[in-house]
């Protein structure tokens, strides 16, 4: 493979990651505050549909994308009612939603199967396209990949450099206390999940309307992406920017699935589809290694320098959900 | 400031947690708040912060201007903060964050600015702080000195404190009352909430008691603990008649017991418990006297030492090796942990009986349902749902449930919330139990009374000590309740068994 080929395979990843950025970044926001959105998978596939065919109706990009946020936004919102006012399972209520946003895909979209319609072209910026390694690699990609890394950045300047990023993180932490320091929680909890929702909603119209344009039902092959979203969610500690790097390291295993293909004759091919999941659960379980109890245990008997040390290293790597997870805040 | 409480009510359906209270504490004064549990305490100083607002009639008065508080946030700007009992602060942040979390300011966090205001604050108040840590490696103690840095630097001028002393060390014990008594230089306000009569004695330089809702009692120095101890429970207490221990051969023998949570640590406890003894264990709650009866259950594995049943060494063992061998244990959280709601009385006794077998024999249950419900005088039908029965009648299914051979009995408040009939039924019950089978009992309980009618030996627990046995029929509730308070403790090196 020469020099060539590898940089434009790596960019599509970058490419093929947009839409997972979307909605793991929409999820983390979400999750922050202590709702979890489970209607993920559906969302994209709806948003996906829907996308497409107001593009396709209207020959508007834009509205196409618009759409999406909107229709995302408002799963969310049916997500936050149930939850936050009429405190119900979000569990429940998120696999109901994702379910039928799903099948709610496929049915309302039978007309725009197979269309042809609009989709996105790539849109090098003018200069740093040209840089060598770094332009085709970041600078030569679609504008909605643009916008992901972006999502990124903001997610993270937000959560991480805002004062309502610092309560955001004590709403889903410990909400009695972030009401005391004077969070009107469930408020907060309303906005972060319709916000989230919004950024779930653009990760079906980026599919739809770039990496893999057009509907085409159930062939579509978005049907999980949702849930593996979650996991990434998790994996990523509810850090956008470890968020992203999970979201990057499933796409590159996918693309290294399709290179290594012609490589490895002798490994079935379905190996090679499926190994990035297993790869991710491991890379789960050695993250959040450091909460076990016998790992405590066992850093209890180091010696006081290794302990430090090793104790520093786990902790860095160690991601604790936001405590207050689907927990309904009440006052008192 | 000046801190004036109006005749303040508040109901909750039909009770009163506070009617008609008058308070007003002088600027820079140190007010303690001396009461039982339920007397009234922390829903005063809720209303004093913002978290619940009184009903109509009564008013807050500070530095002489009246102020209606709707959130805690409100309090704040009025200058009142809390230190609540478990702190409210975020475990998973740095200490710079979670002093900088809730502070006004410009949208972007300056976090170089902060650092700086966080030492120079802790520095002036001699706290030892890496604002780069995170919260929880740091003990109570210190998320209490971390708490306060941060309410002084929002300018609270009254500072509510709800047992701030229940569960850090002497040392930060001290720091706390040094730190607390700096405040009076600065016209800040303290309100010191606590059971604890030792302390308040220590720091207090004016006392009130509540009790049932009303404030009955106003007190300046020279205290006299006799007359706090009288106040807070209210009437004279007279003993029964009580009945003389009858010990068989030890059941429970516990060496050199270490046990260890996140609020309190026992250490090197040796105890031995007979046959036929009823053991009450006093104490506040959390003073480490739950965390003893769960490891008597097998449902805390202490840290060290060795824990016997009859002779048998169950250290570690799982809290079914526990039960195999005859401890039964209701805790106090009936419908949580100690019943199923959802399940009929009939359900319950059919899981509690040995399977006979893979399919119910609906026929022996109802039998043995009705058999039960009629000897243990529970009020309803094997078709009750658990959940449906009073509490005394929910204490006597449990009562019911307890399994054969029985060799030690562990009960967590068992007549906590029961009338006086029921409470006396059930303990009739529970001797007989114990007496037919040889077996132990030991029980938590909060009612002094109680504890000294139906106990051989009591131990009392403050903060992780534990007392010798004491013998009940050789004390008074006087003397229980400063044990409790933690007044009369021998100091370190003068104990003798």
């Amino acid at each position: 493979m020469n020099q060539e080929t590898l940089l434009v395979g790596l960019a599509g990843v970058f490419a093929a990651a947009a839409p997972i950025i979307f909605a793991v970044m929409g999820e983390t926001l979400s999750e922050r505050a202590g709702v979890i959105n489970l209607s993920m998978n559906g969302t994209i596939l709806l948003t996906a549909m829907s996308g497409f065919a107001v593009a396709y109706t209207t020959n508007s990009l834009i509205l196409g994308f618009l759409a999406g946020l909107l229709i995302g936004a408002l799963v969310a919102l049916v997500v936050a009612f149930a939850s936050i006012t009429l405190k119900q399972s979000q569990v429940a209520i998120g696999f109901v939603l994702a379910l039928t946003c799903r099948d709610l895909a496929y049915f309302l979209g039978s007309p725009f199967m197979g269309v042809n319609g609009p989709r996105l072209q790539a849109a090098p910026i003018p200069g740093l396209s040209a840089i060598p390694v770094l332009g085709p690699l970041f600078f030569r990609q679609e504008v909605i990949t643009y916008v992901s890394f972006f999502a990124i950045f903001i997610a993270w300047l937000w959560l991480y450099r805002t004062r309502p990023g610092l309560m955001l993180q004590g709403i889903g932490e410990k909400p009695a206390a972030a009401y005391v320091r004077g969070a009107n929680v469930n408020l907060m909890r309303y906005v972060y999940t319709v916000i989230g929702g919004a950024f779930i909603g653009l990760a079906g119209p980026a599919y739809s309307l770039g990496v893999r344009a057009g509907w085409m039902g159930t062939i579509s092959g978005l049907d999980g992406i949702g849930w593996i979203a979650l996991s990434i969610t998790i994996f990523g500690g509810w850090n956008p920017v470890r968020a992203a790097f999970g979201a990057y390291l499933f796409a590159f295993l996918q693309w290294l699935g399709l290179v290594l293909q012609p490589v490895l004759t002798q490994v079935p091919s379905q190996v090679l589809q499926v190994a990035p999941f297993p790869l991710m659960i491991l890379t789960l379980l050695l993250v959040n290694i450091g909460n076990a109890e016998w790992v405590e245990r066992t850093l209890a008997a180091m010696p006081e320098s290794a302990r430090k040390f090793t104790a520093k290293l786990l902790r860095a790597m160690r991601a604790s959900p936001p405590a207050a997870l689907g927990v309904p805040f009440e006052r008192d | 400031m000046n801190v004036e409480l109006k005749n303040i009510h508040k109901r909750f359906g039909k009770t009163y947690a506070n009617k008609g209270i008058n308070l007003s504490i002088p600027s820079g004064a140190i007010q303690g708040i001396l009461g039982e549990n339920g007397a009234g305490k922390s829903t005063l100083m809720k209303i004093l912060s913002g978290f619940i607002q009184a009903d109509s009639g009564g008013e807050i008065v500070l530095d002489g201007k009246p102020v209606v508080m709707q959130s805690p946030a409100d309090a704040i700007r009025f200058g009142v903060g809390m230190l609540h009992q478990d702190p409210l602060d975020f475990p998973p942040m740095k200490l710079l964050d979670n002093f900088l979390l809730g502070m006004p300011g410009k949208l972007f966090l300056n976090r170089k600015e902060a650092a700086q205001d966080f030492n120079r604050l802790a520095n002036e108040y001699g706290f030892n702080f890496d604002p780069e840590s995170y919260v929880d490696s740091l003990t109570v103690g210190e998320r209490q000195q971390l708490e306060i840095m941060r309410l002084l630097f929002l300018g609270a001028r009254v500072f509510i404190f709800d047992e701030p002393t229940t569960g850090i060390s002497a040392a930060q014990k001290t720091k706390l009352f040094d730190t607390l008594q700096s405040f009076p230089k600065q016209a800040i306000t303290t309100i010191f909430v606590s059971h604890k009569l030792e302390d308040v004695e220590r720091l207090c330089d004016r006392v009130a008691v509540l009790r049932a809702g009303e404030l009955v009692g106003e007190f300046t120095p020279p205290y006299e603990t006799k007359k706090f101890v009288s106040t807070m429970f209210g009437k004279e207490i007279t003993l029964g008649e009580r009945q003389p221990a009858k010990t068989g051969d030890v059941v429970l023998s516990l060496k050199n017991v270490f046990l260890e949570d996140t609020r309190v640590r026992i250490d090197g406890l040796n105890v031995n418990i007979r046959a036929g003894e009823v053991i009450g264990l006093a104490g506040l709650e959390g003073s480490g006297q739950g965390m003893f009866i769960r490891a008597c259950a097998g449902l805390v594995r202490p840290v060290g030492g060795k824990i016997f049943l009859k002779g048998k060494n169950l250290t570690g063992k799982s809290y079914y090796a526990f039960k195999r061998e005859g401890v039964n244990f209701l805790p106090a959280a009936r419908l949580e942990e100690g019943l199923l709601p959802g399940l009929s009385l009939l359900d319950h006794f059919i899981l509690a009986e040995k399977p006979r077998g893979v399919f119910i024999d609906k026929a022996y249950g109802q039998r043995l349902a009705e058999e039960r419900i009629k000897s243990f005088n529970i009020r309803g039908t094997p078709a009750s749902m658990v959940e449906s029965l009073s509490g005394g009648n929910q204490q006597r299914a449990e009562l019911a449930l307890l399994q054969t051979p029985l060799s030690l009995v562990l009960l967590e408040h068992p007549t906590r919330g029961l009338d006086i009939e029921s409470m006396i039924y059930i303990w009739s019950k529970l001797k007989d139990r114990c007496k037919q089978d040889g077996a132990a009992l030991i029980f938590i309980s909060s009612d002094l009374e109680e504890l000294l009618q139906y106990s051989d030996r009591l131990l009392v627990f403050f903060s992780g000590k534990v007392s010798e046995p004491i013998d009940a029929s050789g004390t008074n509730v006087e003397q229980l309740g400063q044990l409790i308070g933690g007044k009369g403790w021998p100091q370190k090196g003068d104990i003798h068994a």
